[in-house]
């Protein structure tokens, strides 16, 4: 017991990712391997991955496999209990559940997906920079992500968003915002302990400038980490979706994503319809556990050493 | 010990510092001001002349520069005055004071809970490792860990209403004036969010029992021939909890970031529906202080637990 914490912090996680130069080009052949390789160590994992794949697809192709449109109500059939024409019954304005679950795939997918990269993207170049720079400007960069981390993620989103007006757009960008944080200190972890690498030297020596290590030998080390990261953020960005359109500061109607269709049911009636509570919720608890149970198996696939320590 | 603390206090300063800053700017220099948005053309609430939105400026205090605001509001918050509701007229205090112990009470319980619940499921899990028992608590773990918060709160009070024809109480009552109506208020929530907790509680205990019982002095303890029983609570429970008090402390600023969406769940009138009600209703004096609230309280707690660390780890204090 040396360690203050005996899981691995994330810096931890990210320190140990780091493994030394590796050959840059790959073959089609060997990634293939490594997809069975991946399948054999974790059937839940690949199991969940495919599953991502599903409801991406779904969310791609969700305007031909929506059985009614999602935003036309049917006022003689308000909030009816599923049948086999609704299979997921209607909503107040008589809207189809199941549609509405199926083009909320894509408004939450679009939102989750896309605030997570430009989060990720931001938190990648910040981190390689901040690890491999050190420094002044490494030490501003800590400070200002400490503040971040001082708000609790829906307090930060909900922060940035009331001064922006109502759309998906500043959702996404309130939500990527709230990722970077995290992310970035894993990054920079990687960046710190490659920075101190013998071939990292070498190139120093052979005179190639910052903006080149930083971008041909310390980026490429942080990239096993950061795949990880990216992976599990996109769990927390569907839940950050889901509690700020729950909420009324999200993705705004009649659209609907998987959060804002919960928003409200209970105070819409005194009998509220158990299947409007009942189907959102399903779908984000099975895509978070998903993008939760892929992560995991990636890091145990990338670091074999922690999946000994803390299987 | 004394260096350490002082030490770690100071480091407190620039964060608290910053998290004023950012929040001004997000409030402030962000495009589109709090009058901007109640009254803009296409999703404002209100329509006003130049004449209005001036004088609504002018009584914000939104027409001086930057600076002066910032250093205006700063020195109002030292004196503890945090404004008023841009719209009913109440001090912000008074908001915060009201219903500020209903959320306490609500984050207690879960914290509670989550102890309850996590830390002896972690333990069996890692104890019977790659057992039925493991596989079921890990499978739970797993569930608990993807499923919301505010959705199991949904799902408690739909039971509630459909079954039992229970709705939880819309008004506040405290534990000091009426007790049975305070539970049914801050039991749904504190439970829906506890169990969230709770599972990430039993995962941490798990792999620290886990790695803790391989360490030298555990296998020491085995070898001069004590009982199993013995080497779990004397030697490995009492490492392996060190981390769990530290997660504890850190998970509370997500705990109060949750009970937002759980108290807004259950409709109770707490502190997370106020800053919910305030940003529906753009009500931005309200908000810029509580989500300064939020921040502050995170900070505090996450000093705290470093300095609780200190005196629990001798170790940390001399780095």
């Amino acid at each position: 017991m040396m360690k203050p914490t005996a899981q691995p912090t994330v810096e931890e996680v990210g320190t140990r990712m780091v493994l030394g130069p590796q050959p840059r080009r790959r073959s089609v052949g060997s990634a293939l391997a490594g997809i069975v390789r991946f399948a054999r160590l974790s059937p839940a994992g690949t199991i969940s991955a495919l599953f991502l794949i599903l409801i991406a697809l779904v969310a791609v192709f969700a305007p031909v496999l929506t059985p009614y449109d999602p935003l036309a109500g049917d006022y003689s059939i308000t909030r009816h209990a599923p049948t086999l024409q609704h299979l997921m019954g209607t909503d107040d304005l008589g809207r189809d559940v199941l549609s509405r679950i199926i083009d909320g795939a894509r408004i939450t997918m679009l939102v989750s997906v896309t605030s997570t990269l430009i989060g990720g993207a931001i938190a990648f170049l910040w981190g390689v920079a901040s690890g491999y720079l050190g420094g002044r400007f490494d030490m501003l960069s800590q400070r200002i992500i400490e503040v971040l981390m001082s708000f609790p993620t829906l307090i930060l989103a909900m922060l940035l968003l009331i001064s922006m007006n109502a759309g998906i757009q500043p959702v996404i960008i309130a939500i990527a915002v709230t990722q970077v944080p995290g992310a970035t200190r894993i990054v920079r972890s990687a960046a710190l302990t490659t920075r101190s690498l013998a071939y990292v030297d070498a190139a120093r020596c052979l005179g190639a400038s910052p903006i080149r290590i930083m971008l041909r030998e310390i980026a490429p080390q942080c990239l096993a980490p950061f795949f990880v990261v990216l992976t599990l953020n996109l769990g927390s960005a569907v839940f950050a979706e889901a509690g700020l359109s729950f909420l009324g500061v999200g993705v705004p109607p009649p659209a609907p994503s998987w959060g804002n269709m919960l928003g409200g049911v209970l105070a819409a009636s005194f009998r509220p319809s158990w299947w409007l509570v009942l189907f959102p919720g399903v779908a984000i608890t099975l895509t978070v556990m998903a993008a939760n149970l892929f992560g995991d198996a990636l890091r145990d696939f990338l670091d074999p050493r922690l999946k000994q320590q803390v299987s | 010990m004394s260096q350490y603390l002082i030490r770690r206090v100071l480091i407190a300063i620039p964060t608290i510092f910053g998290i004023t800053v950012l929040i001004f700017l997000a409030m402030r220099v962000l495009p589109g001001d709090p009058i901007a948005v109640i009254s803009s053309e296409t999703s404002g609430t209100f329509v006003l002349s130049p004449e209005q939105v001036a004088a609504a400026r002018a009584s914000l205090g939104l027409d001086k520069p930057y600076y002066v605001q910032y250093l205006q509001w700063m020195g109002d918050v030292a004196q503890g005055n945090l404004g008023e509701s841009f719209w009913t007229r109440e001090h912000i205090v008074d908001l915060i004071l009201r219903r500020g112990p209903i959320t306490a009470e609500i984050a207690i319980i879960a914290m509670v809970v989550s102890w309850i619940l996590g830390v002896p499921a972690g333990i069996i899990s890692a104890v019977n490792r790659d057992t039925w028992l493991d596989f079921f608590s890990r499978g739970l773990i797993t569930v608990f860990l993807a499923i919301p918060s505010f959705w199991i709160g949904l799902i408690v009070v739909l039971i509630g209403v459909i079954m039992f024809d229970w709705r939880p109480p819309l008004t506040i009552s405290y534990p000091w004036t009426d007790p049975i109506r305070n539970l049914e208020m801050v039991v749904g929530p504190g439970l829906a969010l506890g169990v969230g907790l709770a599972a990430a509680t039993a995962r941490l205990v798990r792999s620290t029992v886990l790695e803790v019982m391989n360490d030298d002095y555990v296998r020491t303890a085995r070898a001069k021939g004590l009982a199993e029983q013995s080497v779990l609570w004397g030697h490995v429970l009492k490492n392996a909890m060190l981390p769990v008090i530290t997660f504890s402390g850190l998970a509370f600023s997500g705990l109060l970031g949750g009970t937002v969406a759980t108290e807004t769940a259950f409709g109770v009138p707490g502190l997370g529906t106020l800053l919910v009600q305030g940003l529906n209703s753009r009500d931005w004096m309200l908000v810029q202080n509580m989500v300064l609230l939020f921040g502050l309280i995170v900070t505090v707690t996450n000093l705290l637990v470093d300095l609780s660390y200190g005196w629990f780890d001798p170790r940390i204090r001399y780095q």
